[in-house]
């Protein structure tokens, strides 16, 4: 998630984050949101990935060097982390429940300097939400 | 003499705040253990409709639900589990696990069409489940295998209706042939 979060490859500590677990009653995120899930492939690992796009919205990848346009599921969504060179996220393996999704990351909270609002960003261009 | 009842009322309302402060510290401890044991240990769920005909009633049983076992991976096949519903995740069902991690599963993919089988071998951080009543549940037919982070609970005790209180027994494997 660089450089939203730990910006430099070697810094003194990791970047600490705020999450809310208020997202939870309802399970309704909005495209940017940056979420905390469980793995699909191994329950006991959890990443911080950013939600592209909802239920329902169709996302644009490229898969095996050609595009591709993909459905997103019902009750599923596709999270991508902001440095698309080296991330595991939704283009290794897919949507994601939103039964998953533990949290969701307010604010960078440590270190000092970086304190602040965690913003929500996406690439509008990929996503259409034909409703 | 206003001095000496100033006083007094003073005390008595000193009295009354401590008193009132201590049950209300008493009832916020309450519901902090609730909330813990609820999140972390143990939970009740009902269980309705007519996708678990053979281990629960179709009105609707109470049963306890624990979580330490997902939590340390000790569940297996023949357990009876509460997941949350990949297509909804606010909304929370009972079936029963058939196969981890690696295991190949064999079901029949419409009871109602054909005797027709298919077999799958359930992915990696993955669990099949299905429901006790093949015709008339959705589960891992439907929607496939689902990721292990949705598990919620292992049920291991029935406390409604009280003649039917206790322990449910392992279901084992599921033969459609029967």
């Amino acid at each position: 998630m660089s450089p939203t979060f730990n910006p430099r490859a070697r810094n003194f500590t990791d970047d600490y984050v705020l999450v809310e677990k208020f997202c939870l009653k309802k399970y309704e995120f909005s495209h940017g949101d940056v979420v905390v899930f469980c793995s699909p492939s191994n329950h006991k690992e959890k990443h911080i990935k950013r939600i592209i796009a909802l239920p329902g919205d169709w996302i644009g990848t490229t898969h095996n060097s050609h595009d591709d346009v993909l459905k997103v599921p019902k009750g599923h969504c596709w999270v991508e982390g902001d440095n698309s060179a080296s991330s595991m996220d939704s283009r290794s393996f897919g949507p994601i429940p939103l039964g998953l999704v533990k949290g969701r990351v307010t604010h960078v909270v440590w270190p000092p300097q970086r304190i602040g609002l965690v913003e929500r960003v996406f690439p509008q261009e990929r996503v259409s939400s034909f409703k | 003499m206003v001095g000496l009842v100033g006083r007094l009322w003073n005390l008595q309302y000193k009295s009354i705040v401590k008193e009132a402060s201590g049950k209300a510290l008493a009832v916020a401890k309450f519901f902090c253990v609730l909330h813990v044991t609820n999140t972390y240990l143990c939970t009740f769920a009902l269980a309705y409709g007519p996708n678990m005909v053979l281990t629960f009633n179709l009105t609707g049983d109470m049963f306890l639900a624990e979580r330490l076992s997902i939590k340390f991976g000790k569940v297996g096949p023949g357990d009876i589990v509460l997941l949350r519903y990949p297509e909804s995740p606010r909304k929370v069902m009972v079936k029963c696990l058939l196969g981890l991690e690696s295991h190949s599963v064999t079901y029949v993919v419409d009871p109602m069409k054909s005797d027709r089988r298919d077999t799958v071998v359930v992915p990696k951080g993955h669990v099949w489940v299905e429901g006790d009543n093949i015709y008339n549940s959705r589960d891992s037919r439907q929607f496939g295998p689902v990721p292990y982070g949705l598990l919620e609970g292992k049920v291991f005790c029935k406390i409604w209706p009280p003649k039917e209180f206790g322990s449910l027994m392992k279901s084992g494997m599921k033969d459609p042939d029967l």
